[in-house]
């Protein structure tokens, strides 16, 4: 299974981002290794279509698609189940995406 | 790093507001404690916070308290942190305080703010209290262990010094033009 994990450094939770994806695909028993792109120029952004960070993919879907999707540095706003806004995807958000990778939605 | 250490003057601004006023520090010369908040309308960390800031500000109004929110982020870069965005934020999330736009990034440079949120904290004196985050958890309000500013707010409030009187903003970097 092909999954990327896009980050800009100024945003402070990316490790604990990348660390809490690991822990799901552990949990899922999902093999393979992630791929890790560091984006650090609005070009960059342009060209990874990078909408915040974090941003993970699995099979190159977003594991919350943006509905306006705007390329630019800057750090990523998840809604979670109970509508409070993180900067982090929760467990469940990513692990959906894992067990349904093309129907992958917010929530 | 912020150009201000524990133990510093509150450095004196006058900006507008969403409410469509003129905001300087001086007018707040009658409050206990004045809490200066760098944040914005964009980023996630300053969202995750939002609720309680208003809540600390609902909570600590009657000893005294006054929480001042600044954005100086680029609104040509990110359009979301605009000032009539800045306007309808402040409308949506019921902000029970000021919400000021540094659209010069002047007050934000003077400050040496680096993120978003990032809390200036002063006493009646406005000496310098407190300087850094909300608490220890941005995620989760259920969370967290460590309440930073309310801790402060109780500490500065009966005369006391924060402890700690230090802690490192966590939350976006201001977007400079």
């Amino acid at each position: 299974m092909r999954v990327s994990f896009l980050y800009y450094e100024d945003c402070p939770s990316y490790e604990l981002a990348l660390e809490r994806l690991r822990e799901v695909m552990d949990e899922e028993g999902v093999l393979g290794e992630v791929e890790v792109i560091k984006v650090d120029t609005e070009e960059q952004a342009r060209e990874f279509r990078f909408v915040g960070s974090p941003t993970i993919r699995v099979e190159s879907q977003d594991i919350d698609p943006p509905g306006d999707p705007r390329y630019a540095l800057t750090c990523r706003a998840y809604r979670l189940a109970d509508d409070r806004i993180s900067p982090l995807p929760s467990k469940d958000m990513i692990r959906r995406a894992f067990r349904s990778p093309a129907k992958s939605r917010p929530g | 790093m912020a150009n201000l250490s524990t133990g510093d003057k509150a450095i004196p601004f006058e900006l507008p507001g969403v409410d469509d006023g003129r905001h300087a520090l001086e007018d707040y010369a009658d409050k206990e404690v004045v809490a200066v908040i760098f944040t914005c309308n964009h980023c996630p960390y300053a969202r995750a916070w939002e609720d309680r800031l208003v809540e600390i500000q609902a909570d600590f109004a009657a000893s005294g308290v006054q929480l001042v929110a600044i954005s100086a982020n680029d609104a040509k870069k990110y359009p979301d942190d605009s000032f009539p965005r800045m306007r309808e934020r402040s409308e949506e999330k019921g902000f029970n305080f000021p919400y000021l736009y540094d659209e010069s990034q002047e007050v934000a440079r003077a400050y040496g703010a680096e993120r978003t949120p990032e809390i200036f904290l002063f006493d009646k004196g406005r000496t310098l209290r407190y300087h850094g985050t909300v608490d220890d958890s941005y995620e989760d309000p259920a969370a967290v262990n460590v309440h930073y500013l309310r801790e402060a707010l109780e500490a500065v409030i009966a005369g006391k010094e924060p402890s700690p009187a230090e802690t490192t903003p966590v939350g976006c970097t201001i977007k400079w033009r």
